[in-house]
């Protein structure tokens, strides 16, 4: 299906289905995504691409067996959303590409995700800061794209939506039980808060392509989101009795493919089998 | 007067009754929600499916199910078409679909909670499946599948999992 429309068909799946006709996975793509619908679909795609993919680093490494699972279910959310989004980017792009030739098929430079999202997990404390810095900006985004023109981005909005509210409500217990809890607990979310902090202004950045979708009704105004966001996470920091770090460094530069050393050894890993095998199927 | 193809439909409706969530073999894909339609014309069949969750992996199970219980009943050709919207609810199980659930053990899905971003204190009180106590502690809002989550009843010591409201 290439209408648009955010459906897609299966029938009866075969080995090399769902790749373009007699023609390998086209890697020539030099980043440059000429349709800035095209480009804002990515972005929000690889934010939960690359930050799912390293939830799902955690699986079978949880600090206990119910955050073990719970980790690997917000990662199926995010990459299932991932792969929605993906999906719907190579329909309007039109030129054949599926979810799994972009997700598969991309360098680092060609990822759009906040940089924030490729970092390594670090401890449990680290992974939990990062999910509540996206999850409380995830959540006011898709409240917004859940209004999106696009009708196909609208209905991706809105379903995701109910599932970010679940993990914010999870990330933000979090948060208030480590910072709020032993010594030591506080010391490492109050560590990762240092480190990560900085990192999140990248998620409330605008350059054209943001300011085109915006225009066009598929966007989000990041400057009347960052206030409405700052109040949630006062809010949860306060109670988890953890300080915002003062400091002028601002990390950016994943929305235009510019991303840390971590995202070409993440994608190393997680593009090996495809790229081994492609076309394969299990 | 019934047209042909409606009554197509309606066939092919009670074939699907067959297909049963993998994880939650006591509800049909109807039961569930997830079946939303099927289109029937002069030599297609076109089966709408929407997934529980986005990353919900049982969803190519249930749409292979679906494809091979049509072969099964003489449609050799029946097509699979995910939509996204409407977003899928457990406002759509009906009171018979929760009644299963709760006899298979699995507390069925309650009223879907406020609104609030961040409502770190409040939840639903959920009943025992086994003892209809409500004396019930959430462990972990993410469970076995991603509709599930683990509690814990206090009153007859039993983990049990509740289909989450969405």
């Amino acid at each position: 299906m290439t209408d648009g429309n955010g459906e897609q068909e299966t029938g009866n799946r075969g080995p090399g289905d769902g790749w373009i006709a007699g023609a390998r996975p086209s890697t020539a793509t030099s980043g440059v995504v000429d349709n800035p619908l095209v480009e804002s679909l990515l972005r929000l795609a690889d934010d939960r691409l690359v930050l799912g993919h390293r939830l799902s680093e955690w699986c079978g490494h949880g600090p206990i067996l119910e955050e073990d699972i719970a980790l690997a279910n917000i990662a199926l959310d995010l990459v299932g959303q991932a792969s929605m989004l993906l999906k719907l980017a190579g329909e309007v792009e039109g030129k054949g590409r599926t979810d799994d030739a972009l997700a598969y098929f991309r360098d680092a430079v060609e990822f759009r995700n906040v940089q924030l999202v490729e970092l390594p997990n670090g401890d449990f404390a680290a992974t939990i800061v990062r999910q509540f810095l996206f999850d409380a900006w995830d959540v006011l985004a898709l409240e917004e794209l859940a209004g999106a023109t696009t009708e196909a981005l609208a209905g991706i909005a809105a379903k995701a939506l109910k599932e970010a509210k679940y993990h914010l409500r999870h990330s933000a217990e979090w948060v208030r039980m480590l910072g709020d809890g032993t010594a030591e607990s506080h010391q490492r979310a109050q560590r990762a808060l240092d480190e990560l902090w900085p990192y999140a202004g990248e998620l409330f950045l605008m350059d054209d392509t943001d300011r085109a979708a915006v225009a066009a009704g598929n966007g989000v105004d990041m400057e009347v989101l960052r206030p409405r966001w700052r109040e949630i996470v006062d809010q949860v920091l306060t109670e988890a009795t953890l300080t915002i770090p003062k400091g002028a460094f601002a990390p950016r530069g994943g929305r235009t493919g510019r991303h840390t050393e971590h995202l070409g050894r993440m994608l190393a890993d997680m593009q090996s089998l495809a790229r081994a095998h492609p076309g394969a199927t299990w | 007067m019934v047209s042909v193809a409606e009554s197509r439909r309606d066939e092919i409706l009670r074939w699907l009754d067959e297909v049963m969530d993998p994880e939650v073999p006591v509800l049909s894909i109807r039961e569930l929600g997830v079946l939303r339609d099927v289109e029937v014309s002069a030599d297609d069949v076109v089966v709408v499916l929407t997934p529980t969750y986005s990353g919900c992996p049982a969803m190519h199970a249930m749409e292979t199910d679906v494809v091979r219980t049509l072969e099964r009943h003489g449609v050799p050709n029946a097509r699979v078409k995910t939509v996204y919207s409407p977003a899928w609810t457990t406002d759509w199980m009906s009171d018979e679909a929760k009644a299963k659930l709760e006899a298979y053990g699995i507390a069925p899905p309650g009223r879907i909670e406020s609104d609030d971003l961040v409502p770190l204190r409040r939840r639903a009180a959920v009943a025992c499946p086994y003892c209809r106590s409500v004396n019930t502690t959430m462990r972990s809002e993410f469970g076995s599948t991603a509709c599930k989550a683990i509690l814990f009843c206090n009153s007859c010591r039993q983990p049990f999992e509740l289909f989450k409201p969405i």
